[in-house]
């Protein structure tokens, strides 16, 4: 046996080595720039960066290639998650990079090594250290992600999940406050994550041993011509699953999202909200539609199964929360429900909307933790729902902003989660799963519940003296923010320019 | 001997993992059980590859020992700050997050 060297088409995978090798300079920085100018090196790096990756992304947004040796595939859906993931990641970064809300610094402690509480943390914060290792973090988080979508075989898509989970994993356990919630959360984040990954990739090795490959192709090939002997077929597509389900936060492998959610620093969890929202849906379609279009009957079942559970589940549950991070992370259990309603159509059509769906909640849920993040007390944000009553009286524009943002999440007109809703159901109704959708918009008026909920109590309350207030927050975050607000809107009223860019994009290639 | 007992074992060594991840308390031990999975995956790519006569699976097998490295050094990071946070690695304690 002897080794072929793949080809690699450099252009086409020039974004993602612009990123890595951005990264890794990145690294470089935190090791040897003196401290004064490492913040300033780091945002100017990672800005430039991820810019240039989206620039680098539209001009190859033409290209239809597979490359190192099949193991990448971009095509029009792959450049479209790419753009997608770089925006929002620079969005998310842009809050990341917020140092004006927070009395003493930023989201993120000053040492994630200093035990919480003790002199050598109160030293810290009082210089006024801050904490720049989690750029190096952000640009492998988005590395991994933007080779989570173009991802052609089993194996690129392990390394892929991993380089995207593991700085994630260390993200989430940095916030500057309530340093035990964090820690917790990098903790369970961490051992469910890895658990999680390790069924993945056993599923992989029966997928291996069933085809004799872990390409996509051969893979498919292999199902059309081996009729009958798919028990390791069916076991392992079932453990794959398991853990694409668990990135996409569905039920009921949806135990994390709350707990991460509510841990993690504020920018870190809209950041991760909806970045890797859009990279595991891409890679979970890439994965059934592209190897295991084949047996489209088999895992359909089990689709059906999840989406309905986690329309169900996390609208129900969401009802009862008390802590708004801890409701948005139930509400993103729901919406990964309404998605798999669009992947289990299984067409040009199903594929489009969820594209859609994507880009609209991505902007959406980092708008909302935006939000979030300025709404403070004594203690560091406000996040418990009770003390946003009659925030609409003290602070009427970001109570209005962040209205629109829970409309565009229940899915009412003129905002882009209606017409990422009205996409992904008509495609459902098209593909023939007509009970399915109504079960889905029964979860939608559960859903409506609790988002318009919040905005009866900011509106309609009147401010107690534990009402929050609104802080005004640096140029980053408005950036941000405005930017959030501006899209949802405008994916609501003028979402036709989107469509024809998913519409031009095409399927999967072989 | 036949390729297809290694599956087998394989199989076996990753149910054990999975229940240790279930039932040990322990971080540490949670970890390796990760750990146990991640290398009965490997053992089972390398039975296959020697099935199917082609070296895709061995290859596999080295990229997994890499990632499981890089997955020691993030999640030993993690369970050592909850650990000189809490004074324990029980997986029991950190339970301020929930309902």
């Amino acid at each position: 046996m002897e080794f072929i060297s793949p080809e690699l088409d450099y252009a086409a995978l020039a974004p993602m080595i612009v990123v890595g090798v951005a990264a890794i300079i990145s690294v470089l920085v935190e090791a040897f720039a003196p401290r004064s100018v490492r913040r300033f090196l780091q945002l100017v790096l990672v800005f430039t960066t991820l810019i240039g990756a989206l620039v680098l992304v539209v001009l190859n947004s033409g290209m239809r290639v597979l490359t190192g040796g099949q193991s990448i595939a971009l095509d029009g859906p792959a450049w479209i998650m790419q753009g997608t993931i770089l925006i929002l990641a620079i969005l998310g970064g842009l809050l990341m990079a917020e140092g004006g809300v927070d009395p003493s610094g930023d989201a993120f402690a000053p040492r994630a090594s200093a035990l919480p509480g003790s002199e050598d943390e109160r030293q810290f914060t009082i210089r006024g250290y801050l904490q720049t290792e989690v750029w190096p973090f952000l640009l492998f988080a988005v590395l991994g992600m933007m080779l989570f979508v173009a991802s052609n075989d089993l194996l690129m898509m392990f390394i892929a999940l991993e380089v995207m989970s593991l700085p994630l994993y260390l993200l989430a356990g940095m916030a500057r406050r309530r340093r035990l919630l964090s820690q917790e959360a990098a903790l369970k984040y961490f051992l469910l994550g890895a658990f999680s990954s390790a069924f993945f990739l056993f599923g992989a090795a029966l997928i291996y041993g069933y085809s004799g490959s872990i390409a996509f192709g051969p893979i498919s090939f292999a199902i059309t011509t081996k009729a009958g002997e798919n028990t390791l077929l069916l076991i392992g597509i079932a453990m794959l699953l398991v853990g694409l389900f668990f990135k996409i936060g569905a039920v009921p492998f949806h135990q994390w999202t709350p707990d991460v959610y509510q841990g993690a620093p504020t920018p870190v969890t809209g950041m991760m909200a909806a970045t890797v929202k859009v990279a595991a849906f891409g890679a979970l379609m890439r994965l059934l539609y592209v190897a295991f279009g084949g047996v489209r009957w088999d895992w359909e079942i089990l689709l059906w199964i999840v989406a309905i559970l986690s329309m169900l589940v996390g609208s129900i549950i969401a009802i009862s929360q008390s802590d708004i991070k801890r409701m948005l992370a139930y509400s993103s259990i729901a919406q990964a429900g309404f998605i798999l309603v669009g992947v289990v159509a299984a067409s040009p059509q199903g594929l489009a909307s969820v594209l859609f769906y994507l880009i609209a909640y991505g902007f959406t849920t980092i708008g909302a933790f935006a939000v979030i993040s300025l709404v403070r007390n004594a203690s560091g944000e406000a996040t418990s729902i009770r003390d946003w009553a009659g925030l609409g009286k003290k602070s009427p524009l970001i109570a209005a902003i962040f209205s629109v943002f829970m409309l565009s999440l229940a899915g009412i007109p003129l905002t882009g989660g209606f017409i990422g809703k009205w996409g992904v159901f008509a495609a459902g109704v098209a593909a023939g799963d007509a009970w399915l959708v109504i079960v889905a918009v029964i979860a939608s008026v559960i859903a409506a519940f609790f988002y318009v909920r919040v905005i009866v109590l900011m509106y309609f309350a009147d401010p107690t003296p534990d009402t929050a207030a609104v802080v005004i927050p640096s140029g980053f975050t408005t950036v941000s923010l405005a930017a959030g607000a501006t899209l949802t809107i405008a994916l609501g009223i003028v979402p036709q320019p989107i469509l024809d860019i998913i519409a031009n994009a095409g399927v999967f290639i072989r | 001997m036949n390729p297809a007992n290694y599956v087998v074992l394989a199989a076996i060594l990753f149910s054990l993992g999975a229940i240790g991840v279930l039932v040990r308390r322990n971080a540490i031990i949670v970890f390796m059980s990760v750990e146990l999975m991640l290398n009965a995956a490997n053992l089972a790519f390398v039975a296959f590859a020697r099935m199917n006569g082609n070296l895709d699976g061995q290859v596999v097998a080295f990229f997994v020992m890499v990632v499981a490295a890089a997955e020691v050094v993030v999640g030993l990071a993690i369970i050592v700050t909850i650990f000189r946070t809490r004074k324990s690695a029980s997986v029991d304690e950190p339970n301020l997050l929930k309902y």
